[in-house]
């Protein structure tokens, strides 16, 4: 199977003439289709449409050409595209045409890259299990009676399931890293800023980030080369120069210090999920680096904090697709929408807005000085990605609160702004995927993406793939 | 007795659109009185598409922090926008994005012939689109322009301390003048490029504290209608006051047919804007040094050159303030009058003459034919002052009686008099520069 092996190595094999674009695309269009239970795409491209595209590819391939061309991909479907329909995974945006591409995707276009489709997500980025969809519920490969997580489950998926080489998923409190780690792959959050926003379909603005799925951090390195950079389209992304993030990735990390905060290891979540992440802070010590317990108190209220925040913002965002200009009307948001948008609203609202609103955002600056703080006392800090594996089919839906907790280990790095990125760790007894989140300083992609090479220099956990119940 | 046992308590809101070349957070044409098509200076941005996110136009902020300076405002070093949320179909995005708690700038003044006005604050925000209602093959549409939608819009607010109608027209009046001088803003009243709104309310003559209500005229389109809007206002509620009722917090709307303002909504249907920061843009910072090279960029204003010319060149301030419409017409009078007094001609006079237009306008000809002109009006109009007392020494000779009756109160003699001398200069005189000298001669020969 062409799908496993990594971006540089598909590259090196087509610069031989060893392979094709056209084969590599056909993979791809056969997995989606195989795959196709899983539900992970809401739009996919036409097959003889892909296929042409591949041969003239094919044709103008020489050895200068960006490592990602002929790629196939696919972006969550809350990147707007002039040549698919947009979503964001809700019935609202229907028949929505977006008549120009997001930043990320246009980059990618313009590298040689085949977009093949667009995935399936929680609708609006609200939600860690991919049921709150209008399009259907995606599947966990490892487990198709399990969920995928989300909000971005479908990129995970067609990741995890081989039917691209990498997907481009978005993070506002965990969407990228939640699915990665429920599927077995790796998910790269990025700093706030660093990748251009510009065409996301907006969650919760001051939170949201554009990210990679990958089967590798090294295949999250490439791709992030190519997305990162200002955009003078959003005014949030920033000036700073884009790191090297492709080359020297296997440069040591001896000496290096792991951060354990006291609150990410209590003993009061899964054990199968605790124990794990454990033996992985183990095996990076074994690399030679060092830990230090970290004691941040405002981890505990992340999820209001989060909650307060996100919500607000979405209320906001949301305001927009009042069915004047849109197709279809307000009633056809699902619950869970609907109650973040009440609860965000009620929350700006005169009168409540000081004690809810703006006591969350006092709340995040005490966020974001504990981990300044913890930063100066390491590089790196450990986390589980979620406080569970998968779950089974509804038992998040039934649950909003145990929904909204699933976010306890991923929304602070959201609230502060810093980069973090979810790579396999192992596998519960019932064979569903674990995943360790490494959390980096503002703008230390490059660091964290070196640790999580080093790591999976040493592990084999991302080379696991799910067989696929046809 | 209406008047004389209330006053008036008035402030006012007044939004004025921004010529800059771009729209506020987008690179669109901004020029929505001029587009030749409905929803042609339009983008994913301006029209709230999803996925799309605003950046801040850098000179819209600048233009409105100099007429912040202008108006003798402080700035906010630390700024920011926020978003005002509010469903209305002229609106893509469901909210507007506006400045609420720091403002660009606060506390400056105006100063108008009926007193001053201090300014509350100035803060810049994005317009709306355009809503036409109009019947389509026999149905009735509400169609929606979005030209205008996310044109810079500045609103700038004062104290209350307006205190009659002339008072509120020539504050709005003094404010258009500054904006149009600065060049930042063309304030087409007609188009709605400058809309004002009244806040209204009555308090005793002798009392000093605010009113616990007030009333909002909104949306009015020239500075005739805002005068007899408020004027209309006084009226309705010293009635009401009189008759001992409370005066509900309201907005209303000017009607200029019936000559009456309407209820529009009332405080109970108020709307909560939810203001946040808008987490798209982020807070501007600025430097004092920024801010001071944006005050050296400022034009001698036109109070200030009216205030110098009638120093400098004996100008009235109320001729001055006729021709002080933008810095060109100042820079262009400046030089009229700085040759005019470099050659001993009254400027004052100079520039009544091309107010009546009997000399062409230095707009039309340049300063130095206009110059020329009026002085070759002058020979032909005034007489030469030696000749002219010589002639009256003429004719008071040959006439005798002229002063005799003079000195004996029989004053109307001097018409008598005058037609004497008239008659016996060159061309057509200035009656009233013959009067002066015979009068003169009169009096000095007791």
């Amino acid at each position: 199977m062409l799908l496993d092996k990594s971006i540089a190595e598909l590259a090196g094999l087509l610069r031989k003439r060893e392979i094709t674009i056209e084969q590599l695309v056909l993979e791809s269009i056969e997995r989606c289709e195989q795959g196709v239970s899983l539900n992970c795409f809401i739009s996919l491209r036409d097959k003889q449409a892909l296929l042409k595209e591949a041969r003239e590819k094919d044709a103008a391939l020489s050895d200068d050409k960006h490592l990602l061309y002929g790629m196939p991909f696919s972006v969550k479907d809350s990147y707007v595209t002039q040549d698919l329909p947009t979503t964001s995974g809700s019935r609202v945006l229907k028949n929505f045409i977006s008549p120009y591409t997001a930043t990320v995707v246009q980059k990618l276009l313009d590298t040689g890259a085949i977009l093949i489709g667009k995935n399936n997500q929680d609708s609006w980025g609200h939600g860690g299990s991919n049921e709150n969809t209008d399009f259907g519920p995606v599947k966990n490969p490892w487990n198709p009676a399990y969920i995928s997580g989300g909000s971005s489950g479908g990129s995970a998926v067609a990741v995890a399931a081989r039917m691209v080489t990498f997907s481009i998923g978005e993070d506002t409190g965990g969407s990228i890293r939640n699915p990665a780690s429920m599927c077995g792959i790796s998910g790269l959050k990025v700093t706030y800023g660093r990748v251009s926003r510009y065409g996301t379909i907006a969650y919760a603005s001051s939170l949201d980030t554009v990210g990679p799925l990958a089967k590798s951090a090294e295949d999250l390195a490439i791709v992030l080369q190519t997305i990162a950079g200002s955009d003078p389209k959003d005014g949030s992304s920033s000036h700073r120069p884009v790191d090297t993030y492709t080359e020297g990735l296997t440069d040591g990390v001896v000496g290096k210090k792991i951060g354990l905060p006291k609150q990410f290891f209590a003993e009061n979540y899964n054990p199968e999920v605790r124990s794990t992440i454990l033996a992985a802070v183990e095996q990076m010590k074994e690399l030679g680096l060092t830990t230090v317990e970290l004691d941040m108190p405002m981890l505990n209220y992340a999820i209001p904090i989060y909650y307060m925040l996100a919500s607000s913002e979405t209320s906001s965002n949301l305001a927009r697709y009042d069915g004047v200009r849109y197709g279809t009307g307000r009633e056809n948001f699902l619950p869970e929408s609907a109650r973040r948008i009440m609860l965000g609203t009620y929350a700006l609202s005169a009168g409540y807005a000081e004690k809810l609103y703006k006591n969350a955002q006092r709340a995040r600056t005490l966020l974001i000085d504990n981990y300044a703080d913890a930063f100066k006392q390491c590089d790196f800090i450990a986390a589980p990605t979620t406080p569970s594996p998968a779950q089974k089919f509804g038992e998040l839906l039934d649950n909003p609160m145990e929904n909204m907790l699933a976010d306890l280990f991923t929304a602070t790095i959201n609230i502060v702004g810093v980069p973090s990125l979810a790579v396999p760790a192992g596998f519960t007894a019932d064979k569903l995927p674990i995943g360790l989140q490494i959390i980096g300083d503002k703008f230390q992609e490059r660091a964290i993406l070196t640790l999580a090479r080093a790591y999976q220099d040493a592990t084999t956990w991302h080379k696991e793939v799910p067989e696929i119940h046809l | 007795m209406t008047n004389q046992t209330y006053q008036l308590v008035c402030g006012m809101e007044v939004h004025a659109e921004l010529k800059t070349a771009s729209k506020m957070f987008c690179g669109c044409k901004n020029d929505p009185f001029h587009a030749e098509q409905p929803n042609t200076y339009t983008c994913p941005v301006c029209l709230g598409l999803p996925g799309a996110l605003p950046v801040a136009n850098k000179r819209a902020i600048e233009w409105t922090i100099k007429l912040g300076l202008a108006l003798g405002c402080k700035i906010n070093l630390f700024s920011k926008f926020d978003r005002k949320h509010y469903f209305y179909p002229d609106l893509p995005k469901g909210y507007q994005i506006s400045q609420y708690d720091l403002p660009f700038c606060y506390d400056g003044t105006i100063e108008t012939e009926h007193g001053t006005v201090r300014i509350h604050r100035i803060h810049l925000e994005e317009d709306t689109g355009k809503l036409l209602h109009k019947t389509v093959a026999g149905k009735q549409l509400s169609l929606i322009d979005f030209n205008r939608s996310s044109v810079p819009l500045v609103e700038i607010v004062t104290e209350p301390d307006i205190t009659s109608a002339a008072h509120a027209a020539a504050y709005g009046k003094q404010l258009r003048s500054i904006m149009k001088y600065l060049d930042i803003a063309n304030c087409d009243m007609e188009q709605g490029g400058m809309r004002l709104e009244a806040n209204v309310s009555l308090r005793p003559a002798n009392e000093t504290a605010l009113p616990n209500y007030k009333t909002e005229i909104k949306n009015i389109n020239s500075f005739r209608f805002l005068e007899q809007a408020i004027d209309f206002e006084v009226q309705r509620q010293t009635a009401l006051l009189e008759k001992g009722e409370r005066i509900p917090q309201e907005t209303r709307g000017w009607n200029a047919v019936k000559q009456e303002t309407y209820p529009q909504r009332s405080k109970e249907d108020a709307e909560d804007y939810r203001y946040f920061p808008d987490p798209d843009i982020p807070p501007i910072r600025f430097t004092t040094e920024q801010i001071e090279a944006l005050r050296a960029e400022l034009p001698e204003l036109p109070d200030a050159v009216s205030r110098r010319w009638e120093a400098e060149y004996h100008v009235s301030r109320s001729l001055a303030a006729q021709v002080l419409e933008n810095q060109a017409a100042a820079e262009l009078y400046e030089t009229l009058f700085s040759r005019a007094k470099q050659q001993g001609v009254s400027a004052e006079a100079l520039l009544k003459n091309i107010q009546s237009k009997k000399v062409p306008a230095p707009e039309s000809v340049g300063a130095e034919k206009s110059l020329a002109a009026f002085e070759a009006l002058q020979k032909t109009e005034s007489i030469d002052t030696t000749e002219l007392t010589t002639i009256i020494h003429k004719v008071l000779a040959e006439n005798p009686d002229i002063s005799a009756k003079y000195f004996h109160g029989q004053k109307q003699i001097i018409g008598f008099a005058m037609g004497q001398v008239m008659r016996q200069l060159p061309q057509k005189s200035d009656p009233s520069q013959v009067r002066t000298a015979l009068l003169r001669e009169l009096e000095s020969s007791t």
